[in-house]
């Protein structure tokens, strides 16, 4: 449906995108992906005629854009901006009804398809109860249905999304995909600039990574959302996980602090034993993890973040190479955190520790000091390194 | 139910027009009453009949009027009326254009230099020893033409105008004009004082020869600019978005700008700088009837039109006459800041 070719645009004499080439098929949602001012928009607006490419070409349903009136443009593609200065004091329905521009001749009054068509377009995206209200005393999230409505009277098999939900709050944002979704369900080919890749992941069949002006990578969300393509595009380490409610990609950016310095070993398992590691991970600190129980919540953080873990099949014996590697680790490193319920071999390592912090809430050995989570990076920063740091 | 709604408006305001001008026409030095007013006009009436010997034009009517009023009204009062209610309705529609296609309130049809080009025009005509049939509204009309076209391209770059550019250069180029009349009025001599009362905006010199000139301009080109009364409303929600939903934007643009400065330079050629019809007239009405150019337009121009009428009966009522260019201002200065207090000047 939308074919693009080899697409260059320059603007001003700057290049803003070099050979793109990608294609969305109807019934296809594609999220165009990466960070501010690698090109996403400027490729909408080549998409959908308001920009000339300097190189390639845009086709959609067959026809070169750039040859066509903007009246057949408008009849084959429609645009959600990002943000339109809606001030004026027209009611919601005639905003929908100017969707009908490009079907429209310049004399003629409303037809019954035009009717329908905005009818239809309001009820989809649940803006039919304020058909009589001005555009102007909406709320932000409101607009962004009538635009999308206003999208939809177009009736066009193809539709571009920029940054639709940028300005919502979350609920809007999940409804807006969603809608977004089942029209590309219906058939239209949907492309989408956005900005959270854990949306863009949800929601899309595929992604576009696209970083200063070039493509980086199509394909479908697991397989363009990688860690260290995402670094290389946005300049900055990412953990990328499985969301556990939608079982889609999960990209959390970490800090750009540089590991090492200090190695901290963090015994125990459960959600806070994972938050401890990240927040270590993310204050620079080299971290590693372990026993854990394989399938464990902080298992995942620890395959993102940690340096090295240890994991075992739960309840099941601990063998002696997986005993031998925690003490290794925690041998290794400055301190050890415990974090969690000290249980099974945990307990005994624990005890091999030279410089064991507890956190509040634990059950640690008698004598072990014990720190408030917030209060841990601090306790950390306060204790002797008792060796030199061992590099792996 | 937009239609209906316009037809009702557009037919209550010209009932407004013909009352207002019918009580224009008895204002004056002569004592002449609304009957004898209205049967001098009955009597003028000439309609076409379709016989064999081609078009004959007849006047049904033989009203038993005294010639001096008849010949008063429809050779003294009525040009100066209707040429009035023409300049009104030209200045109105120009301004709804403008305030529409620059999503700027404060624009109005002199925006981009046509009034001060006419004005460069009409004074240079004035104090040059030259004397030709039609000499002065030409004159003023070429001027108006040439300052607009001249800020249009001088805005454009790469077939793109965009509007902000438009705008400033319109106040660079108005002020470089303004700088140039300053200097001809300084060696204007004797034309001085009429140079100076055409700058004011005035309908003294109405004749019916003007409204024949003016008349058949500003209605081709109030249709031609109500036929893209669509296209302006779409044009609200920024250039961009119009362009994805199938408006041609730099050429939509173009012929915005064409009309409305043409109407305008029309409107400024017989009756000088008229200011403030075009910027409050729209402003009240879209109050009244919403921002839709499709109701909006017509409305405008027809409440235009009452409104010039009435402000120029105002200006020639007192014992000596004012120029109308005075008594808009006056009347309309006061009036849009009561409007900006009360925040009903709506931002675009």
């Amino acid at each position: 449906m939308i074919d693009v070719d080899d697409v260059s645009v320059e603007l001003g004499g700057s290049t803003i995108l070099s050979d793109v080439s990608l294609s969305v098929e109807a019934g296809q949602f594609l999220a165009l992906v990466g960070p501010n001012g690698a090109g996403k928009t400027t490729l909408l607006r080549t998409i959908n005629g308001l920009l000339s490419p300097t190189g390639g070409r845009v086709r959609i349903d067959g026809s070169e854009i750039d040859a066509l009136s903007a009246k057949r443009t408008g009849r084959l593609v429609a645009t959600v901006p990002q943000e339109t200065t809606l001030s004026f004091d027209f009611p919601v329905e005639d905003v929908v009804t100017m969707g009908r521009t490009p079907h429209r001749s310049r004399f003629s009054t409303a037809s019954t398809d035009d009717q329908t068509a905005v009818e239809v377009a309001m009820e989809r995206t649940d803006t039919t109860r304020f058909a009589e209200r001005l555009v102007g005393e909406l709320s932000g999230g409101e607009r962004q249905r009538v635009l999308l409505a206003r999208a939809l009277a177009q009736e066009t098999p193809a539709l571009l999304l920029d940054e639709p939900t940028a300005s919502l709050d979350i609920n809007h944002q999940v409804a807006t995909l969603s809608l977004a979704r089942e029209l590309a369900e219906d058939g239209k080919a949907v492309v989408a600039a956005i900005h959270d890749l854990e949306l863009a992941a949800r929601f899309c069949d595929s992604v576009a990574l696209l970083s200063e002006g070039s493509l980086l990578a199509t394909g479908s969300p697991s397989e363009v959302l990688e860690a260290g393509r995402l670094e290389r595009a946005f300049d900055v380490r990412t953990a990328v996980t499985t969301n556990p409610v939608t079982g889609t990609r999960a990209v959390t950016p970490l800090s750009d602090v540089p590991p090492g310095e200090r190695r901290v070993h963090v015994l125990g398992h459960g959600e806070r034993t994972a938050r401890v590691v990240g927040r270590l991970a993310d204050a620079g600190i080299e971290v590693t993890v372990g026993v854990l129980p394989a399938g464990d919540v902080a298992t995942a953080t620890a395959r993102s973040i940690a340096s090295e873990f240890v994991t075992a099949p739960p309840f099941e014996e601990i063998s002696t190479e997986r005993r031998r590697a925690v003490s290794e680790l925690i041998e290794r490193a400055d301190a050890t955190v415990l974090a969690g319920p000290l249980e099974g071999v945990n307990a005994a390592v624990a005890a091999e520790s030279d410089v064991l912090v507890a956190l509040e809430g634990t059950e640690p050995p008698a004598g072990t000091p014990t720190v408030e989570t917030t209060g841990l990076l601090d306790a950390l920063r306060e204790l002797p390194t008792t060796q030199p740091t061992t590099r792996p | 139910m937009l239609l209906s709604r316009t037809l009702a408006w557009s037919a209550g305001l010209t009932a407004l027009l013909v009352a207002v001008v019918l009580a224009s026409a008895t204002v004056g030095p002569a004592d002449i009453g609304v009957r004898e007013v209205a049967l001098s006009i009955l009597n003028g009436l000439a309609l076409p009949s379709f016989g064999t010997g081609g078009i004959r034009w007849v006047r049904p009517f033989a009203f038993d009027v005294s010639g001096t009023a008849e010949t008063i009204v429809r050779t003294i009062r009525l040009p100066r009326i209707l040429l009035g209610a023409i300049v009104g309705f030209a200045l109105a529609t120009a301004g709804t254009v403008m305030q529409g296609f620059f999503r700027n309130p404060m624009a109005d049809p002199s925006i981009i230099g046509v009034s001060t080009g006419a004005a460069v025009g009409a004074v240079a005509f004035i104090i040059l020893p030259l004397t030709i049939p039609f000499g002065l509204p030409l004159a003023a009309f070429c001027g108006a033409l040439v300052a607009g076209f001249g800020v249009y391209l001088i805005a454009t770059t790469d077939g793109r105008t965009p509007v902000a550019t438009l705008l400033l250069a319109g106040v660079a180029v108005q002020t470089f004009l303004g700088a140039v009349i300053s200097y001809m009025l300084l060696h204007a001599g004797d034309s001085l004082e009429r140079a100076v009362y055409w700058l004011m905006g005035h309908l003294h010199a109405s004749t019916w020869g003007r409204v024949r000139i003016a008349l058949p301009l500003v209605v081709v080109l109030f249709v031609v600019l109500l036929a893209y009364a669509r296209d302006l409303n779409v044009l609200l929600l920024g250039e961009d978005d119009a362009q994805t939903l199938g408006i041609e934007v730099e050429r939509t643009k173009r012929i915005l700008l064409a009309g409305s400065s043409v109407i305008t330079a029309a409107a400024v050629a017989v009756s000088g700088v008229i200011g403030f019809v075009g910027l409050i007239v729209p402003h009240m009405m879209r109050l009244v009837v919403g921002p839709d150019h499709r109701i909006l337009l017509p409305t405008s121009a027809l409440a235009g039109a009452v409104f010039l009428v009435a402000t120029d009966t105002v200006a020639r009522m007192g014992p000596s006459e004012l120029p109308v260019g005075i008594v808009t201002a006056a009347l309309g200065a006061p009036f849009f800041l009561y409007l900006l207090r009360r925040q009903e000047v709506h931002a675009l």
